[in-house]
């Protein structure tokens, strides 16, 4: 079915726009780089029509890749319907994206570069989502990882979006620390990389070692999904293009730790100690991130915690055992996030840069296209009943709900939060009056098709695909029973978060300052996001490079290294200063010397023939 | 005729014309005569090399001398040249004042 032409579609597009696009016109980039992702798209659904039903995985061996004594990796790709539903996110949305992505950044320096990233992004998103064994899906995971930084610090004369680069290069690295150490130990245990391989052995392998691995891969998506403790970086990543933090830190990168958990459903369902952790990191992260974006005034800041949150949704999912609720989740909020970073896009796009939403206000009659996608957008996000988030979010709750209370009641209260900030920065973006000093224009029809449509599926795609159903050959049944009471107090809370917005924001304006003020300490300590970042630098960052600086540099690489070398030279310095003396220049006590040498060899010879040691 | 003069009257001879040469090499400034003193060391091994050669009944002393000569023959043409370059240059033949080497 040839489904190496999917990644290779969008690589192409990178490596002709890479290395010629500065020479092309933008309508050149354009049609290499939309026109291969498109491409792309339309090969998937190509691909999986052809494929039909798909109740078995089809895998595609290329060629062996590694072959060292009892280790062979395969260039693999398989599909299989959760491959089928990542390929459609990816290549769905990433197609929406790049050709909104033509009107966002018409104004940009770098265009060709932009695109060229973001095309290589798309190739190593599909080859993370295609391969066929761990170790493909780290080649994927490591390009990605790269391109986010790359595009991240796109701006790369502004230190702000270098640094934040960095930071989640970095973090991300922790995490694929994890990620390494699970895969040693599953070709350990299993003696390959391959899925299929993997998971046939995984039920009998010990659950001590299972679980060891459960939760070393888990750290690895931490470092990805952005999860309690290395979800730091995506905050920071908001300073790359708006595009980008639509494609790769809301709707496609960051849910590659979501999907590769749900790939390892077998090694989970094995290992119940690391799904509980799972699902705990997935709750604490929903919920802290969700207080974090309550005090949050950059519009792509309350965003990004909103991802961090909804990321942990997926991961109580997942760690629920409800693992096609969190794919379920994952797709949905592709559709909405996607839209909401789109929207918040337009919005600063049309206010020429500016992103404190102290400064939009009554945005609603001066770009209405706008505020209706984006009301769309935050509808669904606050699972408003019968919106794409709807269904997802209940899905998780209800499975929630069966593996321990507790967690249901926190996801619902995590829900009231979500739909409150969510609609707080809505109306403070298109409510009340004016506050800012640019002239809002609507943005051109480029940026508003991708929008219309993705605010159609953000209000139906719940509904029009059911994944829990599509997903059922793929992963074991989930128990859950379908229960209205849970599902109405979810919707509940999601309803009187935006009736709280509502009174705060528009009714009663001054309600958040007298509450801001009225506990002050708690506001200030969510407003600073727990001052974690502050922590991490005082308990790593410091640390980490101070150590350096003391012990590396100038302890071992300064004193120890460059003192034998510099204590070598100075010893021959030394030596030669004294034996220079003997360089005079004069001949004749050259001649001396060679002639006192000479009766020296002499003597010694008699002595020893005269000691009798030689004949 | 050898067979009435002992042998250790050669090597005698042939030391005291190595310890002259070595004197004269150190004691004396003049390069012609530090030359000179060269060409004596030279041949004082020589003679040393003929010596051995008929006490042993062998060729390769004689070898050797022969090869002797003609690296002092060479030895000779350049240094003689080298000597009269630095005559033209310096308008000396003071060995102690051709110290430039020195820093």
């Amino acid at each position: 079915m040839q489904l190496w032409l999917i990644p290779i579609l969008p690589l192409a597009g990178f490596l002709i726009n890479g290395l010629f696009g500065r020479r092309f016109s933008k309508g050149l980039v354009n049609a290499f780089a939309i026109g291969s992702v498109v491409l792309a798209f339309l090969w998937v659904l190509k691909t999986l029509f052809g494929l039909g039903g798909l109740t078995a995985a089809y895998t595609e061996h290329y060629f062996t890749w590694i072959q060292s004594g009892a280790l062979s990796v395969g260039c693999d790709f398989s599909v299989d319907r959760l491959t089928a539903v990542m390929l459609l996110v990816v290549t769905g949305i990433g197609s929406l994206i790049h050709i909104y992505a033509i009107g966002y950044m018409a104004h940009e320096g770098g265009y060709y570069r932009f695109f060229a990233y973001l095309n290589l992004f798309m190739f190593f998103m599909l080859t993370l989502v295609l391969a066929a064994n761990y170790l493909v899906l780290f080649v994927g995971w490591e390009g990605v990882g790269l391109c986010s930084y790359l595009l991240i610090g796109f701006y790369f004369d502004k230190k702000i979006a270098t640094d934040a680069g960095n930071k989640a290069f970095i973090v991300n690295r922790i995490g694929d620390f994890g990620f390494s150490l699970a895969m040693f130990l599953i070709f350990r245990q299993f003696g390959s990389f391959d899925f299929a391989h993997v998971f046939a052995q995984a039920p009998a392998a010990p659950v001590g070692l299972l679980t060891l691995i459960g939760i070393l891969l888990m750290f690895g998506a931490c470092g990805k999904s952005a999860q309690i403790p290395l979800y730091v970086w995506l905050p920071d990543a908001m300073a790359g293009p708006t595009p980008v933090s639509a494609l790769i830190h809301a709707a496609t990168m960051v849910t590659a730790g979501v999907y590769m958990t749900a790939r390892s459903w077998v090694i989970y369902t094995h290992a119940p100690i690391a799904m509980d952790v799972i699902a705990y990191i997935g709750i604490a992260t929903a919920f802290v991130a969700a207080t974090i974006g309550l005090a949050q005034n950059d519009i792509k800041k309350v965003f990004a915690y909103s991802t961090v949150s909804q990321l942990g949704y997926m991961f109580v999912g997942v760690g629920c055992g409800a693992f096609s609720a969190g794919i379920y989740h994952l797709m949905t909020h592709a559709f909405f996030k996607a839209l909401l970073f789109l929207g918040a896009g337009a919005v600063i796009h049309s206010l020429s840069g500016e992103q404190d939403m102290r400064q939009m206000g009554g945005l609603r009659a001066k770009i209405p296209w706008t505020f209706g996608v984006m009301l769309c957008a935050s509808l669904a996000i606050a699972g408003f009943p019968f919106t794409s988030g709807f269904f997802s979010k209940d899905a998780i709750l209800l499975a929630a709900d069966h593996r321990a209370p507790w967690l249901y009641w926190v996801g619902v209260f995590t829900a009231g939060m979500t739909a409150f900030y969510v609609f707080r920065a809505f109306f403070m973006t298109f409510f009340g009056k004016y506050r800012g000093k640019e002239h809002p224009h609507e943005s051109p029809p480029v940026m508003l098709i991708p929008l219309v449509i993705l605010a159609g599926l953000s209000l139906v795609g719940g509904y029009l695909f059911k994944i829990p159903d599509f997903l059922r050959p793929v992963f074991p049944a989930v128990e859950a029973p379908e229960a209205f009471g849970p599902m109405a107090v979810a919707s509940a809370a999601g309803l009187l978060g935006i009736a709280l917005a509502y009174l705060m924001y528009v009714y009663r304006p001054g309600i958040p300052d007298s509450i801001a003020s009225g506990a002050k300490g708690l506001y200030t300590l969510v407003y600073n996001k727990y001052f974690v970042d502050e922590i991490y630098d005082a308990a790593v960052v410091k640390p980490l490079v101070g150590g350096s600086r003391v012990v590396l540099w100038k302890g071992f690489d300064a004193g120890l290294i460059d003192g034998t070398v510099n204590g070598i030279g100075a010893r021959a310095k030394g030596i030669g200063g004294v034996l220079r003396l003997a360089q005079s220049g004069n001949t004749r006590s050259y001649a001396t010397w060679i002639a006192f040498g000479g009766v020296l060899v002499i003597f010694g010879m008699a002595a020893m023939i005269v000691l009798g040691g030689l004949r | 005729m050898m067979g009435h003069v002992p042998l250790s009257w050669f090597l005698m001879l042939s030391a005291v014309l190595f310890s002259l040469g070595v004197a004269g090499f150190i004691f004396r400034r003049n390069i012609i005569t530090m030359f000179m003193s060269i060409e004596l060391i030279l041949n004082a091994v020589n003679l040393t090399f003929i010596t051995f050669a008929y006490q042993r009944q062998q060729v390769a002393g004689h070898l050797l001398a022969f090869f002797v000569m003609v690296v002092a023959a060479a030895e000779a043409a350049v240094g003689l040249a080298i000597i009269l370059t630095v005559f033209k240059n310096r308008e000396t033949l003071n060995i102690d004042d051709l110290d430039s080497m020195k820093n």
